[in-house]
């Protein structure tokens, strides 16, 4: 069994602009996998190039073993998915407009209907033309429009922006409740918090880049270890950590010395500085949280140094 | 080959549903109307356009002298108007994306939007057929009509020469058909493919009445608009319509197949 999403090498530019540059990603069946990044990263492009609405300028996109370029409408049996906000025939109803879905899609989809309605809380305004629904009602009918495939693997592009607090909480039940039942989802998401509260795996994207990928619990590790050290000779100190083996990152940071690395090392750390005469201060393990982390990978310009290769290294 | 007549389908109903279907309809009912209450009020025919001087003789010259006049801008508009349309609108409204995630491929899809778009074009020339035709006899009666070589058709045999003379007349609609859907895969956008078709067809107009491009004019487009009168001669004259087929056949294609290979290749990054 192919895995539901494999894409490989996936370079998609726009003039000047790369807006995705070499992205690799597997998601395995079950995953609900958190597409994370700020906005412009490059993540709607990246799912445009998944359900074959765009071509990639190199690389290759796998849906369950198959191409969207290569084997065209069948690459898509058993996905669904929107990019940016759904849409739909202003002139026609909710309705209307699934029936036409329907009828474009291959089996028994006409008969989902009345269930992805129910689903999405819809089937009382369902008559309505789209043209007078409101931003949620059109993210929820996505939902519906995507949910009609009776797809095994879901891609949904920020599917809470815009919402209100109420249509947030709806839609994080929702996607946690298609996940409960087997589904596999790619979410992409700019907010941290919500990728935490639904999924699973994470990759993280960065001006087209992937900065990391892995296991949530991956990510919360290589969030746990740095080191910030003080001592009685800074610069002596880093010289120290920067010959020690074991440590990585090491760099001056705000009158201390930050480094990661086991504890191990740094047991022998502090027994290397002390034969170098360096008096140790405070030696303080910082336990960074996830917010920090994805600040650091996808927006401090330190990170676009080779300094990030500590999230990555963690995670491969 | 279904799923084409799928789509075909859809986008009738979608087409019910829309404003600019009826506009495009009411003109093609509103002129014959208007030339004939305008005809009937000053007791005259038009001189200079062929049959124009026997529509007070007979109501069957009506439509005749209505596809002359049609075919400067009025039908060229009218199958503009959706031609133009039926691809843009989907820009426009950010359904690309919606229906290209589906269950079918995407040449289905261009397929059955230019079926659509063909049949409009049919039904729209159809209605005008059939209100001229209506005018026409109430205002002068089904009486016997003067072909083009001066000859006397009866009622019964000018009815088929007309129905003949429309099929004719719908084949460079066709070819505009296929164009305003270039147009429209091309431009993507709804009013500059509808003004642009529009534009080609006064362009091949102008280059058909300038100097020294008269080698041309038998193969341009809006010429086959005319082909037509070799119905209404005695005896038939097939010459121009048989040419008229394939010139037309070969804008048809050539317009078509480029729209389909843009349609099929290219990115959908909006919406
Ligand atoms: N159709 C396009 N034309 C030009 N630039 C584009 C286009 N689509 C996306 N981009 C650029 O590519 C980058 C990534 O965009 P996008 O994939 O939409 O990011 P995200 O979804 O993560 O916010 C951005 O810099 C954006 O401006
Ligand atoms: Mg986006």
């Amino acid at each position: 069994m192919p895995a539901p999403v494999e894409a490989r090498g996936l370079v998609k530019r726009y003039g000047e602009i790369v807006a995705v540059d070499h992205v690799d990603l597997t998601v395995e069946t079950g995953n609900v996998y958190g597409y994370l990044g700020p906005n412009g990263a490059g993540k709607t492009t990246s799912l445009r190039m998944l359900l074959g609405l765009i071509r990639p300028d190199e690389g290759a996109v796998r849906l369950f073993g198959r191409d969207p370029l290569v084997d065209g409408a069948r690459a898509l049996d058993g996905v669904a998915g929107f990019v940016e906000e759904p849409r739909f025939y202003p002139y026609l109803s909710a309705r209307k407009n699934l029936e036409l879905l329907a009828a474009y899609d291959a089996g028994g989809a006409r008969d989902r209907i009345d269930s992805v309605l129910e689903t999405v809380e819809l089937t009382e305004r369902a008559g309505d033309k789209v043209k007078g629904y409101s931003h949620g009602m059109r993210q929820r009918l996505g939902i519906a429009g995507a949910l009609l495939r009776d797809p095994r693997l879901l891609l949904l592009d920020e599917p809470t922006t815009g919402l209100d607090p109420a249509g947030i909480r709806d839609m994080r039940d929702l996607v946690r409740r298609l996940a409960e039942q087997g589904m596999t989802i790619v979410l992409s998401s700019h907010i941290l918090a919500e990728v935490e509260a639904l999924c699973d795996r994470v990759a993280i994207l960065r001006r087209g880049r992937v900065v990391f990928e892995g296991a949530l619990a991956e990510l919360r590790d290589a969030a746990g270890g740095f080191y910030a050290l003080r001592t009685t000779d800074q610069a002596r100190a880093l010289r120290v950590c920067q010959a020690h083996a074991g440590l990585s990152g090491v760099r001056p940071d705000d009158g201390a010395v930050r480094f990661s690395g086991p504890e191990d090392a740094v047991a022998s750390l502090s027994i290397a500085l002390g034969e170098a005469s360096v008096g140790i201060l405070a030696l303080v393990p910082h336990v960074a949280t996830l917010e920090e982390l994805f600040f650091d990978v996808t927006e401090s310009e330190r990170a676009a140094e080779p300094e990030p290769a500590r999230a990555v290294g963690a995670a491969s | 080959m279904g799923g084409a007549l799928t789509v075909y389908r859809w986008e009738l109903r979608k087409l019910l549903s829309q404003k600019r279907t009826y506009i495009g309809l009411l003109f093609a009912t509103a002129v014959p109307i208007i030339f004939v209450t305008t005809v009937a009020a000053r007791n005259h025919g038009p001189e200079d356009v062929p049959f124009g001087r026997y529509v007070l003789q007979s109501g069957l010259a009506v439509p005749l002298v209505l596809l002359t006049f049609g075919a400067y801008w009025l039908f060229p508009l009218i199958t503009a108007l959706v031609a133009g349309d039926i691809v843009a609108s989907e820009d426009h409204n950010g359904t690309l994306k919606t229906i290209l995630t589906r269950s079918l491929d995407r040449a289905p899809i261009f397929a059955g939007k230019a079926l659509a778009a063909c049949t409009y074009a049919f039904v729209a020339l159809l209605a005008m057929a059939v209100v001229a035709l209506v005018g026409g006899g109430i205002m002068a009666g089904f009486h016997s009509l003067v072909s083009l070589s001066g000859t006397t058709v009866h009622p019964g045999r000018a009815l088929v020469l007309i129905g003949g003379s429309f099929l004719v007349y719908f084949v460079p609609m066709l070819g505009i058909a296929a164009i305003g859907l270039l147009f429209s895969t091309l431009a993507r956008n709804s009013a500059a493919a509808v003004v642009g078709t529009l534009m080609l067809s006064f362009v091949l107009q102008l280059v058909a009445i300038l100097p020294g491009l008269g080698g041309i004019k038998p193969y341009l487009l809006t010429n086959q608009f005319f082909a037509w009168h070799g119905f209404l001669r005695v005896p038939t004259d097939w010459a121009p319509i048989g040419h008229a087929l394939w010139v037309c056949a070969i804008w048809f294609v050539a317009s078509l197949v480029v729209g389909a290979i843009v349609f099929v290749r290219r990115d959908v990054a909006g919406g």
